[in-house]
């Protein structure tokens, strides 16, 4: 058996941001334009919060019980990759779902972390008093809520996704290669159909400290991703999955087609000048041949230099394309901003068109003309760039 | 069947450098003697107060230089054993390594040490909270790279030279089978010739030992910590944990014939299925990981029977050794009183996100040397599990063919199975 190069179409979308949840409330706020932050829970830092979801809708009580937000975001978000889909509840299809999801870790107690700190100067014996503390005041099943695999662990649970299941781990990069593994996969024959993607808990004080040990943690004044001087990114909550499926498996079962999937290549420059630009421009290279015109590039820029400013001098040699960050909207989401990325394309594929720039810089620039492909990048904050094409399919 | 591929026309994969680590020492030779003599890597934690802990005891790596964290020990391990994978494998100069990297890693997370040196620096205020901690976090800048998840691969892809993005993943205690796997399916779809695989762990810290013990997941016989992992065993009461790492070099059978390299081993197939029962303990009917072993059959094109020997996960908890047993007793049948199936863990304990690729490594060993290491602390077997575990001696034996079985909390079960050379 020859392993060939087969077709792969997004059959499924599922997303929930600051934003709201699902295709329509996304466009029509992308449309509108209008900024969703909060100014004042982590001041003097800036984040962008989750939009009010009724989590009931997709995961039962006492499964929500048992996650923190990060795997209920996510969770939530892969059950409408799945409704959208139309492949909830079919059991055969389910049992044969190859799942890549890209995670970090999950929620701490804050509360415990500040007992502990606060009383570790007074205690007699402090590494004593660290274990007391944490074989007391930790829940039990914390850690499952931690644990950065239980993401998936969770979609297995609560949608029954059992073909098998991993986690990419390691930022942005994570979710770029989630979705090229399980593209390559499905070209070469390896699996008929995936479920990828991943979700974010912006509002998290550990997850501000550990990119304000960078100081890369947007702080006192919000402004768009390429208006920042590349100081950095508002963590956004954020979780996005998408339904990747087999040409031929779509066809067999009626399922229609949200858009293509053409190419999905990444790589990892050393960062030193000029190596973002020149990574681009290689993955550029092997995707260049589909490009074919009506195309607009959905950015996954961070907002923190260098790489943001690398990934701007790279749209600068392709003056042509139409680009919007949607960082500025949705927040950085790292793992999932991928595959946000991705679901948005087919959103505005479906609508034909894009919505309008948010960038007094100069970069982003009024698309006219239908909308017929799209390209995303991925630039990671610190490590890893990817690229991927999508198009209108038909 | 032509030569190069395997079965199912696809490209053969076999493996020419191996590399591990454990508590039992550094390097193949050392670990291979010691398996293979029932030693026991387990001991009482020095490396942290353990008072308070009602488990005190690990399969620590204490020969070498301590580290801030876990993720500085892991990155430890996996350098020494990608090491000595890349050096026997000879397939390319130092930093060139000629295709991917897959790295199972426990996740990556700042720790007790470092909260306390931002707590401080801080100042004293009554109670200490995040916001302390954020206003003095611009004075840590080191610690931004270190406490990324993709930080001790992208270190690891520096000095070995590996080609594209490495991939750091985890499937729980399945993660370095995972990893395996990934670089199996890469050499598969004919993307490269070669795939540097690497488990690593090296998570033996206070919060970390405090987790799997609120879970009741550990064994707690603290006082006698070499006789504390005991799979199968009728008194057995829970894993140990442990660190180490393992690290396979994988090559398609054509790229590694065309260089004249030395053939260790071939990874014929591997499986994979998820349960959804539950977030630690497996579906009672134990269909996941029937199946898990059964689509990695598949994948080699074996039967059951061709299976001469198991690699058993074997973690020494009530539950899994009582589920491994009833898949195994279903998908061998009859044969599962007399097929060995022995425990790595009994000696070196459960190296959690290593653990995969660790046991992949002592697999091949295996099948290299026809001698299958014991279950040690076998003394008490439990009367409801009938098998041959090797009990407590390591054993001679004609072997083709084995599986290597890895659970892991969130449903995740891989099964890789290892054979040798085919006759030319």
């Amino acid at each position: 058996m020859a392993e060939g190069v087969r077709e792969a179409w997004i059959t499924g979308i599922g997303i929930v941001s600051c934003l709201g949840e699902g295709a329509d409330a996304h466009w029509q706020k992308l449309n509108e334009g209008k900024i969703v932050v909060d100014t004042t829970s982590f001041a003097p830092f800036i984040v962008h919060p989750l939009a009010a979801i009724n989590f009931d809708a997709q995961i039962t009580k006492k499964e929500q019980r048992q996650m923190e937000n990060w795997q209920r975001i996510g969770t939530y978000a892969a059950g409408l990759a799945l409704d959208s889909a139309g492949v909830k509840g079919q059991k055969d299809i389910l049992s044969r779902i190859d799942m890549i999801v890209a995670a970090g870790g999950g929620e701490r107690d804050v509360n415990v972390d500040s007992t502990i700190l606060t009383g570790t100067p007074h205690a007699a014996n402090p590494a004593a008093f660290l274990n007391e503390r944490l074989m007391s005041d930790l829940r039990p099943t914390l850690f499952l809520a931690q644990l950065s695999n239980l993401l998936a662990g969770n979609i297995s649970i609560s949608h029954g996704v059992t073909g098998s299941s991993r986690t990419f781990m390691g930022e942005e990069s994570a979710g770029v290669d989630a979705v090229r593994i399980a593209y390559s996969r499905i070209a070469a024959g390896q699996s008929d159909i995936a479920l990828v993607g991943g979700a974010h808990n912006g509002e998290r004080p550990d997850l501000l400290m550990l990119y304000e040990f960078a100081g890369l943690s947007l702080r006192d004044k919000f402004a768009p991703v390429w208006e920042r001087g590349g100081k950095g990114f508002a963590l956004g909550s954020l979780g996005a999955f998408l339904v990747v499926e087999a040409r031929e498996h779509a066809e067999a079962r009626g399922a229609k087609p949200l858009a293509k999937l053409s190419a999905v290549v990444s790589d990892r420059a050393n960062r030193k000048p000029g190596t973002v630009t020149a990574s681009l421009s290689g993955l550029w290279d092997k995707v260049k041949d589909k490009v074919k015109g009506g195309t607009a590039v959905l950015s996954g820029a961070t907002g923190a230099d260098p790489a943001t400013a690398e990934e701007r001098a790279f749209f600068a040699e392709h003056a042509d394309l139409a680009v919007r960050a949607t960082g500025s909207y949705l927040g950085h989401g790292l793992e999932p901003q991928f595959a946000m990325n991705l679901a948005l394309a087919t959103v505005a594929l479906a609508h034909g068109n894009l919505f309008p720039p948010n960038d007094s810089s100069g970069l982003e620039k009024p698309m006219t003309g239908t909308l017929d492909q799209v390209l995303v990048t991925g630039v990671g904050h610190w490590r890893g760039e990817g690229l991927a094409l999508v198009e209108k399919v038909g | 069947m032509a030569a190069g591929k395997d079965k199912m026309g696809r490209p053969l994969v076999v493996v020419t450098g191996l590399g591990v680590v454990t508590s039992l020492g550094a390097g193949k030779t050392d670990n291979w003697a010691k398996l293979t003599a029932g030693e026991s890597g387990i001991r009482t934690i020095t490396r942290f107060p353990t008072d308070g802990l009602r488990t005190r005891i690990a399969g620590t790596i204490d020969f070498l230089e301590s580290q801030p964290c876990a993720a500085s020990y892991s990155e430890r391990f996996a350098n020494l054993a990608a090491e000595e994978a890349v050096a026997q494998s000879g397939i390319a100069a130092p930093g060139g390594f000629p295709g991917p990297l897959f790295l199972a890693v426990a996740p990556i997370e700042m720790e007790w040490p470092q909260r306390f040196e931002l707590s401080a620096r801080a100042g004293g205020n009554d109670k200490i909270t995040y916001s302390d901690l954020l206003r003095v976090s611009t004075q840590f800048p080191a610690y931004h790279e270190r406490f990324l998840f993709g930080s001790v691969a992208d270190h690891l892809a520096d000095k070995f030279g590996t080609r594209g993005t490495p991939i750091s993943l985890s499937t729980a205690c399945a993660s370095g089978a995972t990893a395996i796997q990934l670089g199996v399916e890469a050499i598969r779809r004919g993307e490269t010739d070669a795939a540097l695989c690497i488990g690593t762990d090296g998570s033996i810290n206070p919060e970390a030992v405090v987790r799997f013990s609120l879970l009741s997941a550990l064994s707690t016989q603290n006082d006698q910590p070499h006789k504390a992992a005991r799979p199968f065993s009728k008194n057995r009461d829970g894993f140990v944990m442990a660190e180490g790492a393992g690290a396979l070099v994988l090559e398609s059978y054509d790229a590694a014939k065309a260089r004249g390299a030395k053939i260790l081993g071939v990874l014929e197939g591997c499986g994979e299925m998820t349960d959804a029962f539950h977030r630690t303990r497996s579906s009672p009917d134990g269909k996941p990981i029937i199946g898990c072993m059964n689509v990695a059959l598949k994948d080699a094109g074996l039967t059951p029977d061709d299976i001469d020997y198991v690699n058993a996960h074997g973690t020494s908890t009530p539950e899994n050794d009582k589920m491994e047993y009833l898949g195994c007793a279903n998908v061998f049948g009859e044969r599962i009183k007399t097929l060995p199936m022995s425990s790595n863990k009994s000696m070196i304990g459960h190296t959690l996100s290593a653990a995969g690729a660790v046991e992949a490594v002592f697999s091949i060993l295996t099948l290299q040397n026809q001698r299958m290491p014991p279950t040690i602390n076998y003394d008490t077997p439990d009367p409801a599990i009938v098998l041959d575990v090797v009990p407590n001696k390591a054993r001679d034996a004609k072997l083709k063919h084995v599986i290597s079985n890895s659970f892991g909390f969130g449903g995740q079960n891989v099964s890789l199975i290892m054979g040798l050379e085919p006759a030319a």
